[in-house]
């Protein structure tokens, strides 16, 4: 079953996931875009997979394009729940 | 060959360690890489070179090929700067597998939690070019870049072929060498199934109870430049890849042709584009993989071309089969070796076989004496598919 979708559960993920990828942990928050962080195209098929793995919400081709920050992320999947 | 080609850097990662100087010179000394029969690089480890993003974004063929071109740039003085136009510098990275542990996981990724659990990274850490593809981007090297796949000739031809590059003009300088990563379950138990192994996981070359080859992981990466270009720019020339040959078999799927002829084929090649003779070989880095059919052959092609008077040994006995790398492994070691003069031994040979009576240099290494010439050593590397490749070095 899928988790329930919460800004703060899916926060938890992102960030959760996010030093998998090498990001500096210190260097995450709602506002850091990933070119900041240095999180790429293939970073973000990877988180993609973890939060549909998760919450069963399907991340692909634009909206990938339409995220900037870590903010946009969790908006996105909280904006899919239900 | 007409340009010359100079081998101004070297780098490697073996079971002997991390470091070229520390494989040959560990080699020399007579100490094995080889534990319970596993020729691992127990040494490495990943993270000490590189970031948790560059170790996650490569399979370890390309983790070890990475870390080795990082010694061989910086030994030619191109750590800061390259010297050359990037666009004129190519990358040439053979394999036998590929990323075979990607693969393995991802398999077993899919099988027990279904498509979905697929890494996106998969593909592009299990291509046979990704090797090639990582030392690229790491260095900025921005000619062309690909893999030689060709079994255990893979190494030896990506170091033949990027000669040819520089020669034909199409780069000034080539980061070239081959890697292998592949002590994984099913390499290792299709290895096994095909009776290619040492059921005693002893890596004896030539001897007459060898029972097959040990399984070694491990790179090796040369930086080749034209030699006038190298000698403008003041770089320290190791040594000259002075000829390359390559035949193929044609003959069986695994076995070598008995009589030697396809091996015996591209030594007389790389010595005829070495513009050298018979008599002028000091040396001869075996492919010497230990197992019952290749040794024989070699010996038979050895003994053909060379006579039977030259110094043979096997680097194998060592450190294991690197598969894709060991023609690279064996080059660099031989390079080293020549510029010490030395003929470094093939470890564990105690009991002669019946008609394979070469000097195998047993057990410790000897002294060469070149008579004030340069030293000259054929680096052999025969692959399953009949993939026969040798480069001529020589070293002033």
């Amino acid at each position: 079953m899928a988790a329930t979708i919460t800004p703060e559960a899916v926060e938890k993920t992102v960030y959760g996931a996010l030093p998998q990828f090498g990001v500096d942990e210190s260097q995450i928050s709602r506002d850091a875009t990933f070119e900041e962080l240095d999180v790429d195209s293939l970073d973000l098929a990877e988180l993609s997979q973890i939060i549909e793995d998760e919450y069963g919400v399907q991340l692909k081709g634009d909206d990938v394009g339409k995220i900037k920050t870590v903010g946009d992320a969790i908006d996105l999947v909280v904006s899919r729940a239900g | 060959m007409n340009r010359e080609i100079v081998v101004t850097g070297v780098g490697a990662v073996t079971p002997l360690g991390v470091g070229a100087r520390t494989l040959y010179e560990r080699w020399r000394a007579g100490e094995s890489g080889i534990r319970d029969g596993v020729g691992a690089a127990n040494e490495f480890e990943p993270t000490d070179y590189l970031t948790v993003k560059e170790a996650r974004r490569s399979d370890r063929f390309a983790q070890f090929a990475m870390v080795a071109s990082d010694e061989a740039l910086a030994e030619a003085g191109w750590k800061d700067e390259l010297p050359y136009d990037p666009n004129r510098v190519a990358t040439l990275i053979g394999t036998g597998i590929g990323g075979i542990g990607t693969l393995e996981a991802n398999h077993k990724l899919m099988l027990e939690k279904g498509p979905k659990a697929v890494s996106p990274l998969s593909i592009p850490l299990l291509m046979g070019n990704a090797a090639s593809a990582a030392v690229s981007m790491r260095h900025d090297l921005r000619g062309q870049s690909f893999a030689t796949l060709s079994a255990c000739a893979a190494g030896a031809h990506a170091i033949g072929t990027a000669a040819r590059m520089i020669q034909t003009g199409d780069a000034d300088a080539v980061v070239t060498g081959g890697s292998e990563a592949a002590l994984t379950p099913l390499a290792t138990s299709a290895f096994a199934a095909l009776d290619a192994l040492s059921d005693l996981g002893i890596s004896r070359p030539f001897d007459a109870q060898r029972d097959g080859f040990v399984m070694g992981e491990g790179a090796a990466v040369l930086v080749l430049e034209d030699g006038d270009r190298a000698r403008e720019r003041g770089a320290t020339i190791l040594g000259r890849l002075a000829g390359y040959g390559s035949t193929s078999d044609a003959y069986h799927l695994t076995a070598p042709n008995k009589d030697g002829i396809g091996a015996a084929g591209a030594m007389e090649a790389a010595l005829r584009d070495a513009g050298f003779g018979p008599q002028d070989v000091v040396y001869v880095n075996a492919h010497g993989t230990s197992t019952p059919l290749n040794d024989r052959a070699e010996t038979i092609a050895i003994k053909q071309v060379l006579g039977d008077g030259v110094p043979v040994s096997s680097l194998k006995s060592a450190i294991g089969h690197l598969l894709g790398a060991a023609g690279a492994v064996e080059a660099v070691a031989t390079i080293l070796a020549m510029r010490d003069r030395v003929a470094p031994p093939t470890l564990n040979y105690e009991h002669p076989d019946e008609g394979m009576d070469l000097d195998y240099v047993p057990n410790e290494a000897r002294t060469l004496d070149v008579n004030g010439k340069p030293a000259v050593a054929l680096s052999n590397a025969f692959g399953f598919g009949g993939h026969n490749a040798v480069l001529c070095l020589e070293v002033e």
